[in-house]
């Protein structure tokens, strides 16, 4: 579709307010020979109950229903498997649901528990996630990912995603990178970046401490992306419960964790990125139209949209989602996000596709140091850090799970809780890593309101899942 | 003696001669730090899936013939009438009626060039291209699509000309039997099996 109807542009509107109150993550790591699926299960739902100091079974008599983000059966040969894990969380007979949608199987499963809550089907609803990647070598893990692709028209070709990505890196470096080596060092850092914040994440697989040419010398997967461009394929599972007004006041009596509300909105986009006919930039409310008008003679190559440079699905979701709850610039309303960084390059393109900067302008927010924690540039606060817990390419991407890890990251910013889940020397110890000598607190100081964006396919699905704090929110009847 | 597994269709119904699987002990998975401790098993599996082209039989069944078809939504009433697809749909995703086959093979020689391209030096199992592959995204007039295929002979250029090559010999009947290589490249430069 290249042009939408009244009816598609309605705004989506929730029925009443949703909430989530907690969250929780297992280990991430590339295998658990030691462990089966329910078990990281249960590890994720003891830490959402734990953070609202409660016992697992109390907090299990508030749910029902359950929403399970599980995508890919055939790594782990267990069709399902939404059945296994909730038999062994013990919440039968409620009804529950598996949803799919590639890497955005986490984003999807929330927006399912939100909309059942949002209904007044459910007052509280488990979002479960998780992925099981270590049941094949890694070779066979690579064709079962790139059978996401069109069977008959992509995934015979090399059967590896990254190659899927790397066709729009170099379209993106040669049009709006404009062949410079200095985006490539920009595509980079935020490998650096992202392997350098999983230092400070107890759960994250993939903490290193690399300069920008240790990612320009790691082995070439699909030029030009390069070994260390790309996510990490993990294990692991996260949740979250979401809840009306009156449970999540209830719930959340003896805890720390502030009631946060959330919204999500989802896009879509032609599996094959080769579908994908030219059309005008859907707006957001930081954009004007005069904006794009010359958009071709500064970026020739660029004219068509969106092309292999951007992701419509993404655009899309930001489109809703910032019209349902009042955002009109991303940079200022927002004060923290999750990006879904399967790939450095994508990372970038995301940042032109929620607004974070204008197309063609992406790398400019990793530039202006605006990306970070503390901007390198400045010594200040960064303006919008993302990623803070490393995201896919430093703590992990456990498919189903990743969407849902994301919202509890974000959520421990706005609970003002991340020093502690993060920092706090039992969970280092439970997930057998040693705490860094050098370790850092990331929180972003007075966080309260913020976004992940969960992925899938080459942009087929994407949410965004906007949290804020209930007493900051930008539009009343949001 | 085993031999492949083959399926014919007889009367709108699938016939399968051969061998769909092969049969291999689970082992045992141990733990070497711990003295042997059992940590899991091996599920060996080898299937074959028995896939149906459908209306897109037309498109792979062409490529051994060596032309490039696609598909043209011709519904006075759509929208978008006239519009040209390549790769090839079954139906129009505007109006939803199904698109006339149309030849689109001199178009493809005359005006394929690459819009962006990839070189892959890593594969997924059960890749049977040679690597490096070189993916091409290749456009042409008139088509308001762009084609994911590989490049077979050169190296790849953002709008670099190129012309379709077709596997003829011992074709696969699969995407595979579609390359392309720069325009200007003699018959004899081409790999076994393929030609224009």
């Amino acid at each position: 579709m290249i042009t939408f109807t009244q009816q598609q542009s309605k705004i989506p509107k929730l029925m009443r307010p949703v909430y989530i109150i907690t969250a929780g993550v297992s280990k991430f790591d590339r295998a658990f020979p030691d462990k089966r699926t329910e078990e990281i299960c249960i590890d994720a739902f003891t830490m959402a109950s734990d953070m609202l100091d409660m016992e697992p079974a109390e907090l299990k008599g508030y749910i029902h229903t359950c929403y399970y983000g599980h995508f890919a059966d055939h790594f782990g040969d267990q069709l399902l498997g939404e059945a296994v894990i909730h038999d062994r969380l013990g919440l039968d007979p409620l009804g529950n649901i598996g949803v799919k949608t590639g890497g955005a199987t986490g984003g999807s499963t929330l927006w399912e528990a939100v909309k059942a809550v949002a209904s007044g089907y459910s007052d509280c609803t488990l979002a479960m996630g998780w992925e099981r990647m270590d049941e094949v070598p890694t070779d066979e893990g690579n064709f079962l990912i790139s059978c996401a692709a069109d069977k008959d028209w992509e995934s015979p070709l090399g059967h590896i995603y990254t190659g899927y990505y790397a066709v729009m890196a170099q379209k993106y470096w040669q049009v709006f990178g404009k062949e410079e080596d200095s985006f490539r060092r920009t595509m980079a850092e935020i490998s650096v970046k992202h392997h350098n914040y999983a230092r400070f994440n107890p759960y994250a697989q993939g903490p290193m401490k690399i300069t920008i040419d240790d990612v320009l010398k790691s082995p070439v997967v699909a030029y030009p992306l390069r070994a260390l461009d790309a996510c990490l394929m993990s294990v692991g599972a996260a949740c979250a419960i979401i809840c009306d007004e009156e449970t999540a006041i209830k719930l959340t009596q003896k805890s720390k964790n502030k009631p946060l509300r959330i919204w999500v909105a989802a896009g879509s986009h032609t599996l094959r990125p080769a579908d994908r006919r030219d059309m005008e930039i859907p707006l957001l409310p930081n954009e004007t139209a005069e904006q794009y008008k010359d958009f071709g003679k500064r970026f020739p190559g660029g004219e068509r949209y969106p092309g292999f440079t951007g992701f419509l699905a993404a655009r899309i979701s930001a489109w809703y989602g910032y019209r349902m709850t009042g955002i009109t610039n991303p940079m200022e309303d927002l004060d923290v996000v999750e990006l879904h960084d399967a790939f450095t390059i994508s990372d970038i393109q995301t940042y032109e596709d929620i607004g974070l900067r204008p197309y063609g302008y992406g790398r400019d927010y990793v530039e202006s140091g605006d990306c970070y924690h503390i901007n390198p540039k400045t010594g200040k606060p960064g303006r919008l850090p993302s990623n803070l817990s490393g995201g896919l390419i430093g703590c992990m991407h456990a498919v189903g799970a990743t969407g849902i890890m994301q919202v509890f990251e974000i959520a421990c910013h706005l609970w003002n809780r991340w020093a502690e889940m993060h920092g706090d020397e039992k969970y280092w110890k439970r997930c057998k890593r040693t705490k860094p000598d050098d370790w850092t607190n990331l929180q972003v100081k007075d966080a309260k309101r913020a976004m992940a964006i969960s992925h899938a396919g080459v942009g087929s699905h994407v949410t965004a899942t906007i949290l804020m704090d209930a007493d900051s929110l930008l539009k009343k009847d949001a | 003696m085993s031999m492949f597994g083959q399926v014919y269709v007889k009367n709108n119904q699938y016939k399968l001669k051969g061998d769909f699987h092969e049969l291999t002990p689970n082992i045992p998975i141990r733990n070497a730090d711990e003295g042997g401790r059992l940590m899991g098993v091996t599920n060996p599996r080898d299937m074959t899936y028995i896939h149906a082209y459908g209306g897109e039989a037309i498109f792979f069944e062409s490529l051994a013939k060596g032309k490039l078809v696609a598909s043209r939504c011709d519904n006075t009433k759509c929208k978008y009438k006239g519009s040209v697809w390549m790769p090839f749909r079954i139906y129009c995703p505007d109006c939803l009626h199904t698109m006339a086959v149309f030849d689109m093979t001199d178009l493809a020689k005359k005006t394929a060039r690459i819009h962006t391209f990839m070189v892959c030096e890593r594969s997924g199992a059960f890749n049977i291209l040679d690597k490096p592959i070189k993916f091409i995204n290749i456009e042409f007039d008139g088509v308001v699509t762009i084609l994911m295929s590989y490049l077979l002979v050169g190296e790849p250029k953002i709008g670099m000309r190129v012309v379709p090559i077709f596997k003829k010999v011992d074709p696969t009947y699969t995407i595979l039997d579609l390359s392309w290589v720069p325009e200007g490249t003699k018959e004899g430069q081409l790999p076994i099996g393929f030609s224009f």
